[in-house]
Protein backbone atom coordinates (compact mmCIF):
# COMPACT_ATOMS: atom_id res chain seq x y z
CA UNK A 1 0.00 0.00 0.00
CA UNK A 2 2.59 2.25 0.99
CA UNK A 3 4.84 1.53 -2.18
CA UNK A 4 1.48 2.45 -4.08
CA UNK A 5 1.31 5.63 -2.56
CA UNK A 6 5.25 6.32 -2.89
CA UNK A 7 5.62 5.41 -6.51
CA UNK A 8 2.55 5.50 -8.06
CA UNK A 9 0.00 7.78 -6.06
CA UNK A 10 1.95 10.95 -5.57
CA UNK A 11 4.31 10.43 -9.03
CA UNK A 12 0.72 10.79 -10.72
CA UNK A 13 -0.37 13.50 -8.60
CA UNK A 14 2.80 15.84 -9.38
CA UNK A 15 2.52 14.79 -13.00
CA UNK A 16 -1.20 15.32 -13.52
CA UNK A 17 -1.32 19.14 -11.63
CA UNK A 18 1.52 19.34 -14.17
CA UNK A 19 -0.32 18.77 -16.86
CA UNK A 20 -3.24 20.43 -15.94
CA UNK A 21 -1.66 23.61 -15.92
CA UNK A 22 -1.13 22.88 -19.72
CA UNK A 23 -4.39 21.46 -20.07
CA UNK A 24 -6.08 24.58 -18.59
CA UNK A 25 -4.37 27.08 -21.25
CA UNK A 26 -5.26 24.77 -23.93
CA UNK A 27 -8.73 24.95 -22.94
CA UNK A 28 -8.86 28.57 -22.91
CA UNK A 29 -7.16 29.37 -26.15
CA UNK A 30 -9.34 26.59 -28.06
CA UNK A 31 -12.46 28.55 -25.96
CA UNK A 32 -11.32 32.41 -27.37
CA UNK A 33 -9.38 31.56 -30.50
CA UNK A 34 -10.96 28.13 -31.43
CA UNK A 35 -7.87 26.29 -32.41
CA UNK A 36 -6.09 23.68 -30.72
CA UNK A 37 -2.83 25.42 -30.02
CA UNK A 38 -0.07 22.47 -30.93
CA UNK A 39 2.85 25.30 -30.11
CA UNK A 40 1.48 24.90 -26.16
CA UNK A 41 4.06 22.29 -25.16
CA UNK A 42 6.87 23.95 -27.03
CA UNK A 43 5.64 27.27 -24.67
CA UNK A 44 6.61 25.08 -22.10
CA UNK A 45 9.72 24.42 -22.71
CA UNK A 46 10.61 28.28 -23.01
CA UNK A 47 9.35 28.86 -19.40
CA UNK A 48 11.69 25.88 -18.28
CA UNK A 49 14.22 27.60 -20.42
CA UNK A 50 13.60 31.42 -19.51
CA UNK A 51 14.18 29.92 -15.91
CA UNK A 52 17.97 28.22 -17.01
CA UNK A 53 20.29 31.28 -16.09
CA UNK A 54 18.69 32.74 -13.48
CA UNK A 55 18.75 29.09 -11.56
CA UNK A 56 21.82 27.30 -13.05
CA UNK A 57 23.71 30.89 -13.62
CA UNK A 58 22.28 33.33 -11.00
CA UNK A 59 22.08 30.69 -8.79
CA UNK A 60 18.38 31.75 -7.76
CA UNK A 61 16.15 28.97 -6.34
CA UNK A 62 13.82 27.53 -8.94
CA UNK A 63 10.61 29.66 -7.10
CA UNK A 64 12.02 32.82 -7.74
CA UNK A 65 13.12 32.25 -11.20
CA UNK A 66 9.03 31.02 -11.77
CA UNK A 67 8.03 34.48 -12.24
CA UNK A 68 10.64 35.15 -14.71
CA UNK A 69 9.54 32.24 -16.30
CA UNK A 70 6.33 33.14 -16.79
CA UNK A 71 6.90 36.84 -17.66
CA UNK A 72 9.30 35.03 -20.83
CA UNK A 73 6.42 33.03 -21.68
CA UNK A 74 3.67 35.70 -21.54
CA UNK A 75 5.85 38.42 -23.50
CA UNK A 76 6.55 35.45 -26.40
CA UNK A 77 2.96 34.34 -26.43
CA UNK A 78 1.84 37.78 -27.33
CA UNK A 79 5.02 38.15 -30.02
CA UNK A 80 3.82 34.77 -31.09
CA UNK A 81 0.20 35.81 -31.45
CA UNK A 82 0.51 39.47 -33.00
CA UNK A 83 3.75 37.88 -35.55
CA UNK A 84 1.74 34.29 -36.39
CA UNK A 85 -2.11 34.12 -35.36
CA UNK A 86 -3.10 37.53 -35.64
CA UNK A 87 -3.06 37.72 -39.31
CA UNK A 88 -4.93 34.36 -39.55
CA UNK A 89 -7.67 35.77 -37.01
CA UNK A 90 -10.09 35.35 -39.74
CA UNK A 91 -8.93 32.18 -41.64
CA UNK A 92 -10.95 28.62 -40.33
CA UNK A 93 -9.11 26.95 -37.42
CA UNK A 94 -7.60 24.09 -39.38
CA UNK A 95 -4.85 26.96 -40.51
CA UNK A 96 -4.59 28.44 -37.54
CA UNK A 97 -3.76 24.75 -36.08
CA UNK A 98 -1.10 24.21 -38.68
CA UNK A 99 0.66 27.65 -38.19
CA UNK A 100 0.48 26.36 -34.40
CA UNK A 101 2.33 23.33 -35.82
CA UNK A 102 5.14 25.62 -37.19
CA UNK A 103 4.90 28.00 -34.52
CA UNK A 104 5.89 24.52 -32.07
CA UNK A 105 8.91 23.99 -34.93
CA UNK A 106 10.13 27.39 -34.54
CA UNK A 107 10.10 27.45 -30.89
CA UNK A 108 12.58 24.21 -30.54
CA UNK A 109 14.64 25.64 -33.24
CA UNK A 110 14.87 29.21 -31.30
CA UNK A 111 15.54 27.14 -28.19
CA UNK A 112 18.27 24.52 -29.39
CA UNK A 113 19.98 27.63 -31.02
CA UNK A 114 20.06 29.34 -28.28
CA UNK A 115 20.70 26.91 -25.20
CA UNK A 116 21.77 23.98 -27.65
CA UNK A 117 20.46 20.47 -27.64
CA UNK A 118 21.89 18.77 -25.05
CA UNK A 119 19.72 18.35 -21.75
CA UNK A 120 20.10 20.78 -18.64
CA UNK A 121 19.94 20.03 -14.98
CA UNK A 122 18.20 22.84 -12.28
CA UNK A 123 20.44 21.39 -9.91
CA UNK A 124 22.13 18.23 -9.50
CA UNK A 125 22.32 15.82 -6.20
CA UNK A 126 19.96 13.89 -4.66
CA UNK A 127 17.63 15.22 -2.14
CA UNK A 128 16.61 13.65 0.91
CA UNK A 129 12.23 12.82 0.99
CA UNK A 130 10.66 14.13 3.50
CA UNK A 131 9.11 10.93 5.63
CA UNK A 132 5.52 10.99 6.86
CA UNK A 133 5.00 7.59 9.15
CA UNK A 134 6.32 5.75 6.06
CA UNK A 135 4.99 8.11 2.74
CA UNK A 136 8.21 9.73 1.43
CA UNK A 137 7.66 12.97 -0.98
CA UNK A 138 10.21 14.82 -2.26
CA UNK A 139 9.74 18.27 -0.62
CA UNK A 140 9.94 19.66 -4.21
CA UNK A 141 6.27 17.57 -5.07
CA UNK A 142 4.56 19.17 -1.99
CA UNK A 143 5.46 22.59 -3.68
CA UNK A 144 4.76 22.10 -7.20
CA UNK A 145 1.46 20.50 -6.12
CA UNK A 146 1.09 23.41 -3.83
CA UNK A 147 1.90 26.08 -6.11
CA UNK A 148 -0.49 24.47 -8.62
CA UNK A 149 -3.04 24.23 -6.49
CA UNK A 150 -2.21 28.39 -5.98
CA UNK A 151 -2.46 28.66 -9.62
CA UNK A 152 -5.62 27.08 -9.91
CA UNK A 153 -7.36 29.18 -7.30
CA UNK A 154 -6.39 32.25 -8.50
CA UNK A 155 -7.09 31.73 -11.94
CA UNK A 156 -11.10 30.61 -10.55
CA UNK A 157 -10.92 34.03 -9.18
CA UNK A 158 -9.47 35.68 -11.80
CA UNK A 159 -12.32 34.28 -13.78
CA UNK A 160 -15.43 34.26 -11.72
CA UNK A 161 -14.66 37.85 -9.98
CA UNK A 162 -13.31 40.47 -12.40
CA UNK A 163 -14.48 41.71 -15.05
CA UNK A 164 -11.95 40.96 -17.56
CA UNK A 165 -12.32 36.92 -16.13
CA UNK A 166 -15.93 37.56 -16.96
CA UNK A 167 -15.63 38.91 -20.77
CA UNK A 168 -13.54 35.66 -21.08
CA UNK A 169 -16.07 33.33 -20.26
CA UNK A 170 -18.52 35.93 -22.12
CA UNK A 171 -16.13 35.54 -25.58
CA UNK A 172 -16.18 32.06 -25.10
CA UNK A 173 -19.87 31.32 -24.85
CA UNK A 174 -20.75 33.39 -27.85
CA UNK A 175 -18.37 35.93 -29.65
CA UNK A 176 -20.82 37.72 -31.68
CA UNK A 177 -23.21 38.67 -28.76
CA UNK A 178 -19.58 39.95 -26.80
CA UNK A 179 -18.99 41.61 -29.66
CA UNK A 180 -22.43 43.64 -29.67
CA UNK A 181 -22.17 43.96 -26.15
CA UNK A 182 -19.04 46.03 -26.92
CA UNK A 183 -16.70 43.50 -25.39
CA UNK A 184 -13.45 44.36 -26.79
CA UNK A 185 -12.36 40.75 -28.57
CA UNK A 186 -8.86 41.75 -28.68
CA UNK A 187 -8.05 42.67 -25.44
CA UNK A 188 -9.08 39.25 -24.07
CA UNK A 189 -7.80 37.44 -26.63
CA UNK A 190 -4.10 38.65 -25.37
CA UNK A 191 -5.16 38.37 -21.99
CA UNK A 192 -6.21 34.59 -22.65
CA UNK A 193 -2.25 34.36 -24.14
CA UNK A 194 -1.19 35.38 -21.12
CA UNK A 195 -3.08 33.43 -18.79
CA UNK A 196 -2.22 30.38 -20.83
CA UNK A 197 1.20 31.09 -21.42
CA UNK A 198 1.53 32.08 -17.65
CA UNK A 199 0.64 28.77 -16.48
CA UNK A 200 2.71 26.95 -19.35
CA UNK A 201 5.92 28.87 -18.18
CA UNK A 202 4.95 27.44 -14.96
CA UNK A 203 4.43 23.60 -15.99
CA UNK A 204 7.94 24.01 -18.16
CA UNK A 205 9.99 24.73 -14.67
CA UNK A 206 8.22 22.39 -12.28
CA UNK A 207 8.85 19.44 -15.17
CA UNK A 208 12.60 21.06 -14.99
CA UNK A 209 12.92 20.75 -11.65
CA UNK A 210 11.18 17.40 -11.70
CA UNK A 211 13.19 15.78 -14.26
CA UNK A 212 15.47 17.69 -16.24
CA UNK A 213 15.35 20.58 -18.87
CA UNK A 214 15.35 19.12 -22.73
CA UNK A 215 14.16 20.65 -26.00
CA UNK A 216 11.38 17.97 -25.79
CA UNK A 217 9.89 17.92 -22.85
CA UNK A 218 6.97 20.33 -23.98
CA UNK A 219 6.70 18.28 -27.27
CA UNK A 220 6.47 15.11 -25.24
CA UNK A 221 3.68 16.37 -22.88
CA UNK A 222 1.47 18.00 -26.20
CA UNK A 223 -0.55 14.45 -26.20
CA UNK A 224 -1.26 13.99 -22.53
CA UNK A 225 -1.81 17.62 -22.15
CA UNK A 226 -4.21 17.75 -25.24
CA UNK A 227 -6.00 13.97 -23.74
CA UNK A 228 -6.40 16.43 -20.28
CA UNK A 229 -8.24 18.96 -22.43
CA UNK A 230 -10.41 16.35 -24.41
CA UNK A 231 -11.37 14.28 -21.18
CA UNK A 232 -12.30 17.52 -19.56
CA UNK A 233 -14.33 19.34 -21.98
CA UNK A 234 -12.16 21.30 -24.55
CA UNK A 235 -13.08 25.08 -23.33
CA UNK A 236 -13.62 24.12 -19.94
CA UNK A 237 -11.16 25.42 -17.96
CA UNK A 238 -12.50 23.42 -14.55
CA UNK A 239 -12.76 20.11 -16.81
CA UNK A 240 -8.93 20.18 -17.71
CA UNK A 241 -7.65 20.19 -14.30
CA UNK A 242 -9.88 17.12 -13.41
CA UNK A 243 -8.76 15.94 -17.36
CA UNK A 244 -4.74 16.48 -16.19
CA UNK A 245 -5.06 14.63 -12.68
CA UNK A 246 -6.74 11.75 -14.23
CA UNK A 247 -4.42 11.34 -17.03
CA UNK A 248 -1.32 11.68 -14.86
CA UNK A 249 -2.61 9.32 -12.35
CA UNK A 250 -3.61 6.52 -15.21
CA UNK A 251 0.10 6.82 -16.49
CA UNK A 252 1.54 6.50 -13.61
CA UNK A 253 -1.15 4.03 -12.08
CA UNK A 254 -0.76 1.81 -15.08
CA UNK A 255 2.47 0.87 -14.20
CA UNK A 256 1.15 -0.63 -10.71
CA UNK A 257 2.26 -4.40 -10.26
CA UNK A 258 -1.54 -5.54 -9.84
CA UNK A 259 -1.11 -9.07 -10.25
CA UNK A 260 2.16 -10.59 -9.08
CA UNK A 261 5.73 -8.46 -9.66
CA UNK A 262 5.14 -7.56 -13.27
CA UNK A 263 3.97 -4.10 -13.73
CA UNK A 264 0.42 -3.95 -15.21
CA UNK A 265 2.12 -2.13 -18.51
CA UNK A 266 5.35 -1.67 -18.78
CA UNK A 267 6.04 1.68 -18.33
CA UNK A 268 7.40 2.53 -21.56
CA UNK A 269 3.61 2.61 -22.64
CA UNK A 270 2.83 5.01 -20.14
CA UNK A 271 2.20 7.61 -22.97
CA UNK A 272 -0.42 5.57 -24.85
CA UNK A 273 -1.88 5.36 -21.53
CA UNK A 274 -3.16 9.21 -22.59
CA UNK A 275 -3.64 8.56 -26.57
CA UNK A 276 -6.08 5.22 -25.37
CA UNK A 277 -8.15 7.68 -23.20
CA UNK A 278 -8.13 10.63 -25.60
CA UNK A 279 -9.31 8.39 -28.49
CA UNK A 280 -11.84 6.52 -26.11
CA UNK A 281 -12.97 9.71 -25.33
CA UNK A 282 -13.55 10.65 -28.97
CA UNK A 283 -15.17 7.77 -29.90
CA UNK A 284 -17.78 7.61 -27.04
CA UNK A 285 -18.10 11.32 -25.39
CA UNK A 286 -16.28 13.68 -27.51
CA UNK A 287 -17.90 16.43 -25.51
CA UNK A 288 -15.36 15.19 -21.99
CA UNK A 289 -16.45 14.43 -18.90
CA UNK A 290 -18.09 18.13 -18.13
CA UNK A 291 -19.87 18.62 -21.72
CA UNK A 292 -17.45 20.90 -23.57
CA UNK A 293 -17.65 22.41 -26.93
CA UNK A 294 -18.31 19.54 -29.96
CA UNK A 295 -16.74 20.57 -33.12
CA UNK B 1 -28.45 59.39 -23.52
CA UNK B 2 -29.52 62.93 -25.81
CA UNK B 3 -32.26 61.17 -27.92
CA UNK B 4 -32.58 61.80 -31.15
CA UNK B 5 -34.10 60.18 -34.47
CA UNK B 6 -33.00 56.71 -35.96
CA UNK B 7 -33.65 56.95 -39.36
CA UNK B 8 -33.39 54.60 -42.16
CA UNK B 9 -34.00 55.67 -45.70
CA UNK B 10 -33.68 53.11 -48.93
CA UNK B 11 -31.99 50.25 -47.49
CA UNK B 12 -30.76 47.52 -49.76
CA UNK B 13 -28.42 44.92 -48.91
CA UNK B 14 -28.20 41.30 -47.30
CA UNK B 15 -25.67 39.19 -46.11
CA UNK B 16 -23.21 38.90 -48.68
CA UNK B 17 -25.38 36.78 -51.49
CA UNK B 18 -27.88 38.17 -52.49
CA UNK B 19 -29.68 41.09 -51.42
CA UNK B 20 -32.50 40.82 -48.52
CA UNK B 21 -33.58 44.42 -48.28
CA UNK B 22 -34.88 46.08 -51.76
CA UNK B 23 -35.22 49.64 -50.25
CA UNK B 24 -36.49 50.15 -46.36
CA UNK B 25 -37.55 52.68 -44.89
CA UNK B 26 -37.75 53.28 -41.40
CA UNK B 27 -38.25 55.77 -38.11
CA UNK B 28 -37.94 56.08 -34.84
CA UNK B 29 -39.02 59.53 -33.36
CA UNK B 30 -37.50 59.81 -29.79
CA UNK B 31 -39.41 58.17 -26.86
CA UNK B 32 -41.66 56.51 -29.41
CA UNK B 33 -42.84 52.46 -30.10
CA UNK B 34 -42.46 51.27 -33.75
CA UNK B 35 -43.58 47.75 -34.52
CA UNK B 36 -41.71 46.10 -37.42
CA UNK B 37 -44.58 43.46 -39.37
CA UNK B 38 -45.06 41.25 -42.28
CA UNK B 39 -44.86 37.53 -43.68
CA UNK B 40 -42.57 35.34 -42.96
CA UNK B 41 -39.26 36.38 -45.37
CA UNK B 42 -39.92 39.74 -45.67
CA UNK B 43 -37.15 40.87 -44.18
CA UNK B 44 -38.25 42.10 -41.23
CA UNK B 45 -34.99 40.99 -38.94
CA UNK B 46 -32.68 41.78 -41.65
CA UNK B 47 -33.92 45.20 -41.94
CA UNK B 48 -33.16 45.20 -38.00
CA UNK B 49 -30.01 44.60 -38.24
CA UNK B 50 -29.57 46.49 -40.67
CA UNK B 51 -29.68 49.39 -39.10
CA UNK B 52 -27.19 47.78 -35.97
CA UNK B 53 -24.27 47.37 -38.55
CA UNK B 54 -25.08 43.54 -38.55
CA UNK B 55 -25.87 43.62 -42.38
CA UNK B 56 -24.38 44.18 -45.45
CA UNK B 57 -26.41 47.94 -47.10
CA UNK B 58 -24.86 48.83 -50.54
CA UNK B 59 -27.17 51.43 -50.57
CA UNK B 60 -29.52 53.84 -48.68
CA UNK B 61 -28.40 55.26 -45.03
CA UNK B 62 -28.87 55.27 -41.43
CA UNK B 63 -28.79 58.54 -39.32
CA UNK B 64 -28.82 58.77 -35.61
CA UNK B 65 -29.65 62.23 -35.18
CA UNK B 66 -27.15 63.82 -37.29
CA UNK B 67 -24.29 60.92 -37.13
CA UNK B 68 -24.37 58.62 -40.17
CA UNK B 69 -24.28 55.15 -38.22
CA UNK B 70 -24.87 53.29 -41.48
CA UNK B 71 -21.11 51.65 -42.00
CA UNK B 72 -20.13 51.33 -38.23
CA UNK B 73 -19.62 47.91 -36.07
CA UNK B 74 -22.24 47.51 -33.75
CA UNK B 75 -19.94 48.17 -30.54
CA UNK B 76 -19.67 51.81 -31.54
CA UNK B 77 -23.22 51.77 -32.42
CA UNK B 78 -24.14 50.60 -28.94
CA UNK B 79 -22.08 53.74 -27.53
CA UNK B 80 -23.99 56.22 -29.35
CA UNK B 81 -26.73 54.97 -27.21
CA UNK B 82 -28.64 52.29 -29.69
CA UNK B 83 -29.71 48.87 -27.40
CA UNK B 84 -29.80 45.86 -29.28
CA UNK B 85 -31.73 42.57 -28.66
CA UNK B 86 -30.93 39.48 -30.73
CA UNK B 87 -33.77 36.96 -31.08
CA UNK B 88 -31.76 34.00 -30.80
CA UNK B 89 -28.71 33.62 -28.88
CA UNK B 90 -29.08 36.52 -26.66
CA UNK B 91 -27.68 35.78 -23.33
CA UNK B 92 -24.17 34.12 -22.24
CA UNK B 93 -25.44 31.02 -21.26
CA UNK B 94 -22.55 29.83 -18.99
CA UNK B 95 -22.66 33.12 -16.96
CA UNK B 96 -25.01 33.80 -13.94
CA UNK B 97 -27.89 36.20 -13.98
CA UNK B 98 -25.88 38.72 -12.48
CA UNK B 99 -23.03 38.65 -14.92
CA UNK B 100 -24.89 38.71 -18.33
CA UNK B 101 -26.29 42.16 -17.06
CA UNK B 102 -22.59 43.02 -15.58
CA UNK B 103 -21.58 42.18 -19.02
CA UNK B 104 -23.84 44.42 -20.67
CA UNK B 105 -21.97 47.33 -18.67
CA UNK B 106 -18.13 46.31 -19.76
CA UNK B 107 -17.74 49.86 -21.59
CA UNK B 108 -18.86 51.58 -18.65
CA UNK B 109 -16.75 52.14 -15.88
CA UNK B 110 -18.61 53.77 -13.08
CA UNK B 111 -21.19 52.32 -10.58
CA UNK B 112 -23.59 50.17 -11.85
CA UNK B 113 -25.27 49.19 -8.73
CA UNK B 114 -28.18 51.19 -9.19
CA UNK B 115 -28.73 49.77 -13.09
CA UNK B 116 -28.83 46.89 -11.39
CA UNK B 117 -31.36 47.24 -8.73
CA UNK B 118 -33.37 49.06 -11.75
CA UNK B 119 -33.55 46.39 -13.91
CA UNK B 120 -34.73 43.64 -10.81
CA UNK B 121 -37.37 45.89 -10.08
CA UNK B 122 -38.80 45.70 -13.97
CA UNK B 123 -38.13 42.06 -14.14
CA UNK B 124 -38.40 40.70 -10.13
CA UNK B 125 -38.24 36.94 -11.29
CA UNK B 126 -34.16 37.47 -12.70
CA UNK B 127 -33.40 38.69 -9.00
CA UNK B 128 -34.08 35.06 -7.49
CA UNK B 129 -32.08 33.51 -10.22
CA UNK B 130 -29.49 35.96 -10.33
CA UNK B 131 -26.78 33.54 -9.63
CA UNK B 132 -28.16 30.82 -11.56
CA UNK B 133 -26.58 30.02 -15.07
CA UNK B 134 -28.46 31.96 -17.79
CA UNK B 135 -28.50 28.78 -20.10
CA UNK B 136 -30.72 27.39 -17.48
CA UNK B 137 -33.19 29.97 -17.35
CA UNK B 138 -36.90 29.76 -19.60
CA UNK B 139 -37.40 31.13 -23.10
CA UNK B 140 -39.02 33.92 -21.49
CA UNK B 141 -36.63 34.66 -18.71
CA UNK B 142 -33.85 34.47 -20.96
CA UNK B 143 -35.76 37.60 -23.12
CA UNK B 144 -35.44 39.87 -19.70
CA UNK B 145 -32.22 38.97 -18.77
CA UNK B 146 -30.96 40.15 -22.66
CA UNK B 147 -33.40 43.25 -21.99
CA UNK B 148 -32.15 44.03 -19.24
CA UNK B 149 -28.20 43.58 -20.94
CA UNK B 150 -28.90 46.00 -23.39
CA UNK B 151 -30.89 48.52 -20.61
CA UNK B 152 -27.70 48.25 -18.48
CA UNK B 153 -25.93 51.18 -21.09
CA UNK B 154 -29.25 53.34 -20.57
CA UNK B 155 -29.66 53.72 -24.28
CA UNK B 156 -31.76 56.26 -25.62
CA UNK B 157 -33.21 53.75 -28.41
CA UNK B 158 -33.96 50.03 -27.78
CA UNK B 159 -34.28 47.72 -31.35
CA UNK B 160 -36.05 44.09 -30.25
CA UNK B 161 -36.13 41.28 -32.59
CA UNK B 162 -38.87 39.12 -31.91
CA UNK B 163 -39.02 39.64 -28.34
CA UNK B 164 -42.08 37.22 -27.77
CA UNK B 165 -41.49 34.29 -30.43
CA UNK B 166 -41.73 31.03 -29.06
CA UNK B 167 -43.02 31.97 -25.60
CA UNK B 168 -45.69 30.78 -23.52
CA UNK B 169 -48.85 33.28 -23.79
CA UNK B 170 -48.59 34.70 -20.06
CA UNK B 171 -44.76 35.53 -21.24
CA UNK B 172 -45.63 37.21 -24.24
CA UNK B 173 -48.55 39.70 -22.32
CA UNK B 174 -45.19 40.07 -19.34
CA UNK B 175 -42.77 41.20 -22.43
CA UNK B 176 -45.06 43.45 -23.70
CA UNK B 177 -45.96 44.76 -20.59
CA UNK B 178 -42.26 45.24 -20.06
CA UNK B 179 -41.88 46.98 -23.03
CA UNK B 180 -44.21 49.17 -22.43
CA UNK B 181 -42.97 50.39 -19.09
CA UNK B 182 -38.88 50.83 -20.70
CA UNK B 183 -40.47 53.03 -23.17
CA UNK B 184 -42.14 55.44 -20.42
CA UNK B 185 -38.90 55.53 -19.14
CA UNK B 186 -38.34 57.36 -22.30
CA UNK B 187 -36.61 54.85 -24.30
CA UNK B 188 -37.97 54.30 -28.06
CA UNK B 189 -38.21 51.12 -28.57
CA UNK B 190 -38.49 49.49 -32.55
CA UNK B 191 -39.46 46.14 -32.88
CA UNK B 192 -39.89 43.12 -35.01
CA UNK B 193 -43.10 41.01 -33.94
CA UNK B 194 -44.61 37.64 -35.10
CA UNK B 195 -47.63 39.25 -32.41
CA UNK B 196 -48.68 41.54 -35.27
CA UNK B 197 -52.12 42.32 -33.79
CA UNK B 198 -50.54 42.28 -29.96
CA UNK B 199 -47.41 44.57 -31.37
CA UNK B 200 -49.30 47.03 -33.21
CA UNK B 201 -51.96 47.55 -30.38
CA UNK B 202 -49.26 49.11 -28.21
CA UNK B 203 -47.12 50.66 -31.12
CA UNK B 204 -47.28 54.61 -32.32
CA UNK B 205 -46.57 53.93 -35.17
CA UNK B 206 -46.35 50.51 -37.45
CA UNK B 207 -44.19 49.37 -40.61
CA UNK B 208 -45.59 46.35 -42.87
CA UNK B 209 -42.60 45.09 -44.91
CA UNK B 210 -43.31 42.74 -47.92
CA UNK B 211 -40.51 40.88 -50.07
CA UNK B 212 -38.21 43.08 -48.33
CA UNK B 213 -39.73 46.17 -48.84
CA UNK B 214 -42.22 48.87 -46.98
CA UNK B 215 -46.18 47.97 -48.32
CA UNK B 216 -47.38 50.09 -45.46
CA UNK B 217 -46.71 52.64 -43.14
CA UNK B 218 -49.16 54.14 -40.51
CA UNK B 219 -50.32 54.79 -36.80
CA UNK B 220 -50.56 51.71 -35.13
CA UNK B 221 -54.53 52.10 -34.75
CA UNK B 222 -54.72 52.71 -38.34
CA UNK B 223 -52.89 50.06 -39.52
CA UNK B 224 -55.12 47.64 -37.36
CA UNK B 225 -57.94 49.32 -38.53
CA UNK B 226 -56.82 48.77 -42.18
CA UNK B 227 -58.70 46.21 -44.04
CA UNK B 228 -56.17 45.64 -46.48
CA UNK B 229 -53.47 44.60 -43.98
CA UNK B 230 -56.01 42.72 -41.23
CA UNK B 231 -56.56 40.49 -44.01
CA UNK B 232 -53.53 40.14 -45.54
CA UNK B 233 -51.38 40.18 -42.20
CA UNK B 234 -53.36 40.08 -38.86
CA UNK B 235 -55.06 37.12 -39.55
CA UNK B 236 -58.33 38.64 -40.90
Amino acid sequence: MLEFVNFYLIPGLVLGSIYALGAIGVSLIFGILRFAHFAHGDMMTLGAYFALPFIVTLGFSPYLALPVAMLGAVAAALLIDRLFYKPLRAQPSIILLVASFGVALMIRAAIQFVWGPHSHVYASGFQMPLVFSGIRVAERHIYIVGLCILLVVALHLFLTRTKTGKAMRALSDDPDLARITGINTERIIAWTWALGAMLAGCAGVFVGMDTHVTTLIGWNMLLPVFAAAILGGIGKPYGAIAGGLVIGLAEEVSAYPVFGNEPLLDPTYKSAVAFAIMVAMLLWRPSGLFRGRVY
Amino acid sequence: MTEQRLDATGLQGGYGGADVLHGVDLRVDPGEIVTIIGPNGAGKSTALKALFGLVQVHTGRVAYGDTDITHLMPDRITRLGIGYVPQERNVFVNLTVHENLEMGAYIRNDDISGHLARIYDLFPPLKEKRKEAAGLLSGGQRQMVAMGRALMLDPAVLLLDEPTAGLAPAFVDLIFERVQEINRAGIGILMVEQNARHALEIADRGYVLVNGANAFEDTGANLLANREVAEAFLGG
